[in-house]
């Protein structure tokens, strides 16, 4: 078992308290974003991510804007670790025309193209299909980009899983898949439903490289990421990166996790990715209390503006909901209808 | 200039990828069996010949992988490709329901319109004694989902030029083309038509979204596509005889649908049938029927008649596969029965 003191690998101070305030600026929206749901302010369900930041973090440390990433139906922090401004990302949970899908996406779909995320993939497994093609774009493009797939462990027993690795793998595909295995597909154990413990393992099979890392561990994380994307841009061909987490949030709004012990989620919150990294900068003298204070009340005024931002922001038009299902103008009867 | 030249369906294909892949450099191949050497060509062999010419990064073989091939045509064609992904027979496109309909149909969509996913699927439908799982006809499934376009070109002209029109479209398109109508072996089936058509050497497009009338007729109209359409286009010769004069539409476009060039010939012949191998109900004929009886209904003179398929599967036997789809007499029968009806 991974130890809980998080050994910071001598790594630039400056590097080390971005990947910091990060996953703090992760934590603290979704934080206000349950509250916001609670007060009835967000229209549809949500599905967050606290516990899990580290990953979305480390992964999207080491990518630059001009790569892609895909992810699923709990989408928030990868949205804003890629660089989603959380205006834009408010505004969108707000169902406000401000926001980086107009509205139309939502928490589930939440993207930006425009900072290299595909809206979101809210079919299990469904942006293990897609990534395939984004690496292949820039393979036959030949240019210098990767792809990062998020996904949850949830996703490895359905069919993309395991036809869009092998499509990856012997195409070499510059992709980095990053498996959260937060243990649980919705309620499902994922040990009482596959009996091949590690993901990592499964993709052996595809002849596809892997790796295991504490996904709850800031500093482990980017480092694979890091290794990762220069193995890929050295056509290696694609990775498997496991991350082994935790998410302290229930699948979705309404879950009340009756499915998981006390014992065990009091054990995950000792591995808490952001307990751990503050002792570990505080140890270092990296970060100190009024560093610390500083960096809190940079995120509280980011989130401020964000929602006062989103708050103030128009519903789009009704008209709004007839455009952008074709690129071209289309006649069709359905729309004529109207 | 024009050499009058015939070509089939097939040729006019593989005519209009060549070009389209020599004109833009985002355009490529991506399926099973389509780039082999000694291999086939793709199941039909429309490919033939494309590998020698454009290279195995453009025309790409894959595993038998249906997912893995509409998923990475979705992925590329965000990325600003123009894939042409190739999964065979039409039946295998249930394969990939998920990436075609939750993905390359919605993403634009759910983008607000920042993202495009432009690719064209070729889907070969049609019974030719291959049974239930290599015959269907399963265009209708797709006209049902909002972000798609869906085409059924019947003759070389057509295919070749809306082929090119849908690589071009920055929107998916699903293009069914029937596997009886790609060469000249379907001509008994057609009811003895030429299944090839001239087709000009100089470049055209033919638009996504315009009807052709086939023949003109002030008896009923007849809106139909593929082999069916040659079965109706034989019947209403044959029923020349008897006086009924059949106007015949071929729809091209289902979705989006050339409602204009419909109503106008509804308008004036004043019966409609609607006719398609696909089974019965549920089919892309119901929706024109509707849509038929909703803008025309004043004008009609009879109600608005369908011939489909039987609401089976697909048996393999000649004698009952062709009992169950629209066959020339069955289709002359109908054309009677909605000929008599309202006559006042």
């Amino acid at each position: 078992m991974t130890t809980r003191e998080i050994d910071l690998k001598a790594q630039d101070s400056e590097l080390l308290i971005s990947l910091f305030k990060d996953i703090i600026r992760l934590r603290k929206f979704e934080d206000k974003v349950y509250q916001l749901f609670l007060k009835g302010e967000l229209p549809g369900t949500i599905h967050q991510y606290q516990g899990q930041e580290a990953v979305a973090v480390g992964i999207c440390s080491v990518l630059e804007k001009s790569d892609w990433i895909t992810s699923t139906h709990r989408p928030h922090g990868h949205a804003i670790a890629k660089g989603v401004t959380m205006r834009d990302a408010m505004a969108e949970l707000y169902g406000k025309e401000t926001g980086c899908c107009k509205g139309k996406g939502g928490s589930m779909h939440l993207g930006d193209p425009d900072v290299g995320m595909i809206p979101a993939i809210a079919i299990v497994a469904g942006g293990i299909s897609i990534v395939t093609g984004i690496g292949l774009a820039f393979k036959l493009k030949k240019t210098k980009q990767v792809a990062a797939c998020f996904f949850g462990e949830g996703a490895t027993n359905e069919g993309a899983f395991h036809e869009g690795l092998n499509m990856a793998a012997y195409q070499k595909l510059p992709i980095i898949y990053v498996c959260e295995n937060n243990l649980y597909g919705a309620s499902t154990q994922y040990n009482k439903t596959t009996l091949v413990e590690d993901v990592a393992e499964r993709v052996k099979s595809y002849g596809m490289r892997s790796v295991i890392v504490d996904g709850m561990n800031v500093v482990e994380v980017y480092l694979a990421a890091k290794a990762a994307k220069e193995s890929v841009l050295n056509g290696e061909g694609p990775i498997l990166i496991e991350a082994k987490t935790y998410r302290f949030a229930g699948h979705s709004r309404g879950d009340a996790k009756k499915y998981r012990g006390k014992e065990e989620e009091d054990f995950w919150k000792t591995m808490d990715p952001i307990e751990r990294m503050k002792d570990s900068l505080f140890s270092h003298n990296i970060l100190n209390d009024d560093s610390y204070a500083l960096i809190l009340k940079d995120i509280q005024t980011e989130i401020d503006d964000a929602v006062l931002f989103a708050q103030q922001s128009d519903f789009p038009p009704v008209e709004d909901a007839f455009i952008d299902a074709y690129a071209s103008k289309m006649d069709s009867p359905k729309l004529v209808q109207l | 200039m024009t050499t009058n030249r015939r070509l089939s369906i097939g040729e006019a294909i593989r005519e209009a990828i060549a070009e389209e892949m020599e004109r833009d450099p985002n355009v490529f191949l991506i399926g099973e069996d389509i780039g082999i050497p000694g291999g086939f060509g793709g199941a039909f062999g429309v490919y033939l010949g494309l590998p020698e010419k454009f290279g195995h990064e453009r025309i790409i073989d894959t595993p038998i992988s249906e997912k893995a091939i509409m998923g990475t045509a979705v992925g590329a064609a965000l990325m600003g490709m123009r894939p042409i992904p190739d999964l065979q027979y039409s039946d295998f496109i249930f394969e990939c329901m998920d990436e075609i309909v939750n993905q390359a149909a919605k993403i634009r969509y759910m983008s607000g319109g920042k993202l495009k996913v432009p690719l064209v699927l070729r889907c070969p439908v049609g019974t030719a004694n291959r049974g239930a799982q290599h015959g269907q006809s399963p265009e209708s499934y797709f006209i049902h989902v909002p972000g798609i376009k869906v085409v059924c070109p019947s003759d070389a002209y057509v295919a070749k030029g809306i082929i090119k029109s849908a690589i071009r479209d920055d929107d998916p398109v699903l293009v069914f083309e029937h596997k009886l109508l790609y060469g000249s072996k379907g001509r008994e089936s057609a009811g003895g038509m030429d299944l090839t058509a001239e087709v000009p050497e100089e470049e055209y497009l033919f638009p996504i979204g315009k009807a052709l009338k086939k023949r003109n007729g002030t008896s009923l109209t007849i809106i139909s596509t593929h082999l069916t359409l040659y079965r109706c286009l034989a019947a209403a010769e044959e029923l020349a005889a008897e006086g009924i004069d059949c106007e015949v539409i071929d729809p091209v476009s289902l979705l989006p649908l050339d409602t204009e060039t419909i109503y106008e010939s509804v308008n004036k012949t004043k019966k409609a049938l609607i006719a398609h191998e696909d089974t019965f109900t549920g089919g892309w004929g119901a929706e024109v029927a509707a849509l038929i009886s909703q803008n025309c209904f004043y004008d009609l003179k009879a109600p608005v008649q369908r011939i489909a398929a039987y609401d089976v599967p697909l048996p393999v036997t000649p004698v009952l596969e062709q009992s169950v789809v629209p066959s020339v007499e069955r289709i002359k029968e109908k054309i009677r029965q909605l000929h008599k009806m309202g006559k006042s």
